[in-house]
């Protein structure tokens, strides 16, 4: 079941000049969020279908709006972070189909249909993603504002690379930027977690 | 002032650090304490005047009769919990899990069991901010020390239980037990129904460094799950119920005035409008909208010609503010007769060394989010300095400081960049206005252009030596960039050291390791072309001229690891720099591999000796030396910022080049434990010595002198 934070307004603007409305997102079967948007706005709306962590949701909203916006502000999902809004940085980076893109460079209305998975949906239940338990073990962060990117982004690589070479690690990783330097530990993480998941896999042979 | 230089004078902010105006006089109100703590036993620590000088920030307090102030409590409940509470903030350096790690080995308690509330301006005592190096030798001390008083209380307390002996009796996991008995009592036991505070006496037995346990080992970052997972909240991350998203207007330029001003159309489109002074805003309930709502303002501004990167340098030579206004004066060290020894040196050498302005980039912008209660605001916000912002707030609001309450929720980093209010002044002036909480985020550009910059500087070094290496003159004139580590370790009779303080033509503030890496840069090169004219071994000739047994130690770690003194191939260098900051002592030594073809340099490969007294964790001590390797490239190698009258002209990161993952060499540090000396911190010092050991190296693999920071941002290759 999945539950968001109430966000309904449930107030007048000052100059009220404007009309102000109501529009229901809805969750699949639970929960309904109250938000509101002025009708005088120059956006243009659309009911977009998204799909996110294997739970889908409907959100109006303008199609031009970047999926980071809609993660943060509409849906909560507060784990894909703003760290320059042009694809410099890779704080945003999320799964589409499987693919580590930038979601602030990324129309809402680009991915509608499509799988998406964030941070917040990478781990089974309790059980850790092995990326993410490799960060934890190897100690591969400080202030983590980039963590979650740089564990999408290596998610991605080992699913179409799953032993990568280490110069294979950092051409794939370059667009990822960690201002605290701990690129070497990221680096370690990916090669911890290569090897978890490929004696996971001889295991269950 | 004398030039000797000294390893043990105390550390004071410099002024780039951007002091807090008045310290909290915590009133010490037992009933107080229980009411929001619940009952239990409070460990409170109460600073020493010579402390307090200090931490809370210096000169003009000293001589001062002083209050008896708090800077740390501990609390343990009556379910056993643990609570510690800090001033201090979490950054990204991991002092949330070395202050619980200290508490733990302390209190015998398991590290789990311990919560760390920090940086909340009404939950913990007042702190003049987290910058410095300061949070391991004050603060990790301070609730060692706390942890300590607290066991004994404990101790105590089942001592009177048994009517027994207590110096029969041992605090383990969380219990006192009776090894004579087998007979043990939970903590919590102990806390029931109990009220108990407990000031620090002031000499309580701490556990020596060589008896840790928990301390001194790599515990992993406390909280790390929360992280790996998504779930932790940054401050960009808060929200409230019925939050509206805020957005300023920017001038075009800096220090612009407003002319005229339209809001006409913002206004229509439904957004709450604030024009106050030059302060334009608008607050909607999303973004986009609040976006739109600036974007529709109609603005007008007036600015005045400024100053471009192609002046810099001579404007600072020429602009000092040395004798034009009290406080405009900066520092001097002088000993011996300089311009004597200059003249009857065997060698004189005269360089100058030039560093940009750079910015600190932290991956989170600066963001607030601000809520008032009638005239009683609280604002969640990522900042270095809680206490500093909470007194920008109620000066900016003109309500008193009890009426402001500031949360710091572990930030996005900050590299000595945070410490002002900007952001939260912004978002309390929309909220103000709304009546409603408001959330504003900095984007990228706005951070590049309306946060402050780490100060560029020019350096001029003048300096005489014997044929035989010997050291005998040492001028260094520093101008704008700062007087941290300005000093010179080295031995010399004859010195003039002079810091000259410069109006700045870009806003600028604290940086991690502040001026000490621009006074360690032309320092540790000059200390190179003084080797190369004598002709002898770079490492050699600082030996000759060091006596300070913890720096020749580093120096000598650091070669050793390097295998210093090994053969070179063509395009390979080596070079070294290092020094002491922060009570740290680090030498680094490089490798670079530089083709004069393509004017391609490659970092090769990085070794760092490090010693900070006795290690807390060492995986986070090697986490923080192998980060400010990483970063310092950036200042080392091709980090500036451009700016023209009045605008930042590189202010994004598709145009300003941060170290990414393949500008990262092999980095190899060595720890030098000293159990017998007191725990520094490490934030800082480790950066210093790179962009000098890069210099050399580059030298030695070219022989190109390359004096300006940064050092290659198009290679080897001018423009």
């Amino acid at each position: 079941m999945k539950t968001l934070n109430p966000c309904g307004f449930s107030f007048t603007l000052k100059n009220q000049q404007s009309t102000i409305v109501g529009y229901i997102i809805s969750v699949t079967g639970t929960t309904q969020v109250l938000l509101q948007q002025s009708l005088r706005s120059e956006l243009t709306m659309a009911k977009i279908q998204l799909a996110i962590n294997k739970e889908s949701y409907s959100v109006d909203i303008d199609p031009q709006t970047s999926l980071l916006t809609v993660l943060r502000e509409r849906l909560d999902l507060t784990g894909s972070k703003y760290g320059c809004g042009e694809g410099q940085c890779g704080a945003c980076t999320v799964l589409i189909d499987g693919k580590a893109q930038r979601s602030c460079i990324t129309r809402v209305g680009s991915v509608a249909q499509k799988q998406i998975t964030t941070i917040e949906g990478l781990a089974n239940g309790d059980q850790l993603h092995p990326v993410q338990q490799a960060f934890l073990d190897v100690g591969a962060m400080q202030c983590a504002y980039c963590t979650s990117g740089m564990i999408l982004s290596a998610v991605a690589l080992l699913d179409r690379n799953p032993n990568p070479q280490e110069n294979e690690i950092v051409d794939f990783m370059d667009g990822n930027i960690c201002r605290c330097g701990t690129y070497p530990r990221i680096v370690s993480a990916i090669q911890k977690a290569a090897k978890a998941s490929a004696s996971a896999k001889g295991a269950a042979r | 002032m004398s030039a000797s230089w000294q390893r043990n004078v105390p550390i004071e902010p410099e002024r780039y650090e951007l002091r807090a105006a008045s310290p909290y006089h915590f009133e010490l109100d037992r009933r107080e304490f229980f009411k929001f703590l619940g009952a239990g036993l409070v460990v409170v620590s109460v600073l020493k005047p010579a402390a307090i000088a200090q931490e809370s920030g210096g000169r003009q307090r000293r001589g001062e009769s002083l209050p008896q102030e708090i800077d740390a409590w501990l609390h343990i409940g009556e379910n056993g919990r643990v609570t510690a509470y800090t001033g201090k903030v979490e950054i990204g350096q991991n002092i949330r899990t070395s202050l619980a790690q200290a508490v733990a080995e302390e209190l015998r308690v398991p590290i789990e069991s311990i919560e760390c509330v920090m940086g909340d301006t009404k939950l913990t005592p007042f702190d003049m901010g987290t910058f410095g190096s300061r949070t391991t030798p004050t603060m990790n001390l301070q609730l060692r020390k706390v942890a300590s008083a607290a066991r004994d209380v404990l101790t105590g307390l089942a001592a009177q239980q048994w009517k027994t002996d207590r110096q029969s009796l041992k605090a383990a996991d969380g219990k006192i037990v009776d090894p004579q008995t087998n007979r043990s009592v939970e903590y919590a036991a102990l806390m029931k129904g109990q009220q108990l505070t407990e000031v620090l006496p002031a000499e309580d037995p701490l556990i020596p460094a060589a008896d840790w346990s928990v301390a001194g080992k790599s515990i992993p970052k406390v909280d790390g799950l929360e992280f790996v997972t998504g779930k932790h909240r940054y401050p960009s991350d808060q929200t409230l119920p019925e939050m509206l998203y805020g957005k300023v207007l920017r001038p075009p330029a800096f220090d612009a005035t407003l002319v005229s001003v339209d809001t006409q159309k913002a206004e229509q489109m439904g957004a709450t409008v604030v024009h106050d002074g030059n302060f334009i805003g608008a607050a909607a309930p999303t973004s986009q909208l609040a976006e739109a709502a600036v974007a529709a303002i109609h603005a007008e501004w007036k600015s005045e010609p400024q100053i471009s990167n192609k002046e810099l340098f001579d404007y600072l030579r020429k602009n000092t503010t040395e004798g034009k206004d009290p406080t405009g004066d900066g520092d001097r060290f002088d000993t011996g007769n300089v311009d004597q020894a200059l003249n009857s040196a065997d060698h004189k050498v005269q360089a100058t060394y030039t560093v940009e302005y750079i910015a600190h980039t932290p991956l989170e912008p600066r963001a607030a989010l601000a809520k008032w209660d009638g005239d009683q605001l609280t604002v969640w916000t990522g900042t270095q300095r809680p206490f500093g912002v909470r007194g920008q707030l109620a000066e900016a609001f003109r309500i008193p400081e009890e009426h402001v309450r500031v949360l710091m929720p572990d930030m996005g980093s900050g590299y000595g960049g945070k410490h002002t209010g900007e952001t939260a002044i912004e978002a309390a002036r929309l909220a103000r206005a709304a009546k409603h909480p408001v959330k504003v985020v900095w984007t990228r550009e706005e951070e590049f252009t309306w946060a402050y910059f780490r100060p560029a500087g020019v350096i001029d070094v003048s300096s005489g030596v014997r044929k035989d290496g010997t050291i005998t003159a040492w001028e260094f004139h520093n101008y704008n960039s700062g007087s941290a580590g300005i000093r010179t370790y080295y031995e010399v009779p004859n010195q003039r050291i002079v810091f000259h303080p410069v109006n700045s033509p870009l806003r600028q503030g604290s940086y991690r390791a502040l001026a000490a890496t621009a006074n360690h840069f032309a320092r540790e090169s000059h200390m190179d072309e003084l080797a190369h004219r004598v002709k002898m071994d770079p490492l050699e000739f600082r030996l000759k001229n060091l006596k300070d047994e913890r720096l020749r130690a580093v120096f000598q770690a650091a070669a050793k690891q390097f295998g210093w003194g090994k053969g070179k191939s063509a395009g390979q260098g080596f070079g070294m720099g290092g020094g002491y900051e922060k009570l740290g002592n680090v030498a680094t030594f490089v490798e670079v591999h530089a083709d004069r073809k393509s004017g391609d340099v490659k970092i090769v490969r990085v070794v760092s000796a490090f010693e900070c007294g006795a290690i807390v964790n060492p995986d986070g001590l090697r986490n923080q030396i192998e980060g400010s390797n990483v970063q310092g490239l950036g200042g080392a190698l091709f980090e500036a910022i451009e700016f023209d009258n009045g605008k930042i002209v590189n202010g994004r990161l598709s145009q300003y080049r941060v170290p990414r993952f393949s500008d990262v060499p092999a980095i190899e540090t060595v720890l030098l434990d000293r159990k017998d000396l007191p725990s520094a911190g490490a934030g800082e010092c480790p950066m210093i010595g790179l962009a000098p050991a890069i210099a050399n190296a580059i030298f030695d693999a070219t022989g190109a002198r390359l004096r300006a920071m940064p050092l290659i941002p198009n290679g080897l290759k001018a423009g």
